[in-house]
């Protein structure tokens, strides 16, 4: 340790050294706090820019997705996508206990799935068509769940049908590279494409991945799994099954048409 | 001390200022990291980060860029208040000063990159607990001036990012036949090229490091003892 000019008188005394520490808090904090403040829009809107590609991405091709600019993204969004919030009985939510507007892009999916699933929001994004706004191509629901080692959430997209799966967008936090972590992939999210949640009685059973890779003779019920990531797979359909049953009610009330379709 | 030391002590204090920008000591400043005494290969420090960001190279670069940019400026700083710092907060001081660079990183990261921000989430928070900057802040920075405390951290900081980025090049290669996501091998017209799971492991990481070191120590003659 080398010596230093004065190191071992005013610096070693406890008022130097408090008087040190305490500049240095508001120094550290002040700098922090403006850059936090400085930087907090543009985070908003790079998180925004990223749900909004997620939720696209379950209908879309990731590949254009990822060919269009962020603009070109948020204009894309603003004209295909209608979403609204629905509880757990499939009544339409505009305003939560506060009285405050409920956005369903801002919907934590995490924050409410700590919550009883009977006090949750529920976000459904509306697909719709290009040039008919009245109607809707297809719902896409977001999910939440848990993986093998972290959590895994994503969204799946119904058709107008509200049975046939148009397509599925998940992503995790910490599952096995190679193993788990696949379900990011599009060749696992593309198996869920066709496949249906009702079977023939009108109930619903949604659609299991099961264990094993390369199984054949599947039904519209079952995806093939992914080798070495049960687990995962299990939370998968797990995480599937549980939204698809709290959306179910709002299924009902769009079958009866009590809901306007828009 | 005597007189003679004394004298030539103090010769040297006068010569000092007359060190030329790039003197062959500054120079050694910023090459014996990147070589002889990698902080990785040589030292063996950072090997966590160095295992879990390794999958790709386009995290991996944006990992070294984060790294590089948090080691010469934490370790400009401290030299800056070298004569400042309390010797027995010392610890906390450096501590602090890494945090907050690290937090910006990441904070600038979130807003500009968020898919990157995704990927790498904690390993950029963790570059707090990096060995390597700590440890070019106590055993260098403390006792240097500025500028050599610049070139040092420079050189750390590519030592440790030309070897990661390595290791990520062969990962990325033979377990995912890419290279910052461009599939070399159906470019090349070897579409069914086997990928190696191995390599996405941490596991590959270990293998292509180890090599790495075989290959550096088998050339420079280092040996442990």
């Amino acid at each position: 340790m080398p010596t230093r000019k004065g190191g071992y008188n005013v610096q070693q005394s406890n008022a130097y050294i408090i008087i040190f520490t305490a500049i240095m808090t508001v120094v550290v904090g002040g700098l922090l706090s403006l850059a936090s403040q400085g930087l907090g829009p543009a985070q908003k809107k790079s998180i925004e820019l990223d749900t909004k590609t997620q939720i696209l991405a379950s209908v879309m091709d990731r590949e254009q997705l990822k060919k269009m600019k962020p603009n070109e993204i948020l204009e894309m969004y603003n004209q295909r996508i209608a979403s609204l919030v629905v509880d757990i009985k499939g009544e339409e939510i505009e305003k939560d206990e506060k009285g405050n507007d409920i956005v369903a892009e801002e919907v934590s999916i995490l924050k409410n799935y700590k919550r009883d699933p009977a006090d949750r929001q529920y976000p459904v994004f509306k697909y719709i068509n290009e040039n008919d706004p009245s109607k809707v191509e297809a719902y896409i629901l977001p999910l939440y769940g848990a993986g093998l080692w972290d959590k895994i959430w994503g969204y799946v997209a119904l058709q107008s049908d509200l049975n046939t799966i148009a397509g599925a967008s998940f992503d995790h936090r910490a599952e096995t590279p190679g193993l788990g972590a696949r379900i990011g992939s599009a060749e696992i999210q593309n198996r869920f494409v066709g496949k249906e949640i009702y079977n023939p009685k009108g109930e619903l059973v949604s659609v299991t991945m099961i264990k094993g890779e390369g199984n054949t003779g599947l039904d519209e019920h079952t995806v093939d799994g992914m080798s070495g990531a049960t687990i995962t797979a299990r939370g998968l359909s797990d995480m599937l099954k549980k939204y698809l049953g709290y959306y179910e009610s709002y299924f009902k009330k769009i079958n009866s048409g009590s809901m306007a379709k828009l | 001390m005597s007189t003679d030391t004394l004298e030539q002590a103090q010769e040297q204090v006068i010569e000092k200022p007359k060190e030329e920008l790039l003197s062959k000591r500054r120079k050694r400043l910023i090459s014996d990291p990147l070589n002889e005494d990698n902080p990785i290969t040589v030292q063996v420090l950072g090997i966590c980060s160095a295992l879990a960001v390794t999958v790709k190279l386009e995290p991996t670069l944006i990992m070294s860029i984060a790294v590089v940019f948090v080691i010469v400026f934490s370790n400009l700083i401290i030299s800056l208040l070298r004569n400042l710092i309390p010797n027995r907060v010392r610890i906390i001081v450096q501590l602090a000063v890494i945090a907050t660079l690290v937090t910006l990183v990441s904070e600038v990261l979130k807003a500009y990159n968020y898919e990157m921000y995704k990927v790498l989430g904690a390993f950029v928070g963790l570059i707090i607990t990096n060995c390597i900057v700590m440890g070019r802040l106590e055993a260098f920075a403390m006792g240097n001036k500025p500028y050599d405390s610049i070139l040092d951290g420079i050189g750390s900081g590519f030592g440790y990012a030309w070897i990661i980025l390595t290791v990520a090049f062969f990962r990325e290669l033979f377990g995912s036949g890419s290279l910052f996501d461009f599939k070399i091998f159906e470019a090349i017209g070897l579409a069914n090229f086997p990928t190696n799971g191995l390599m996405v492991d941490s596991i590959g990481a270990f293998v292509v490091l180890g090599v790495l070191i075989w290959v550096q120590r088998s050339k420079t003659g280092y040996v442990e003892h």
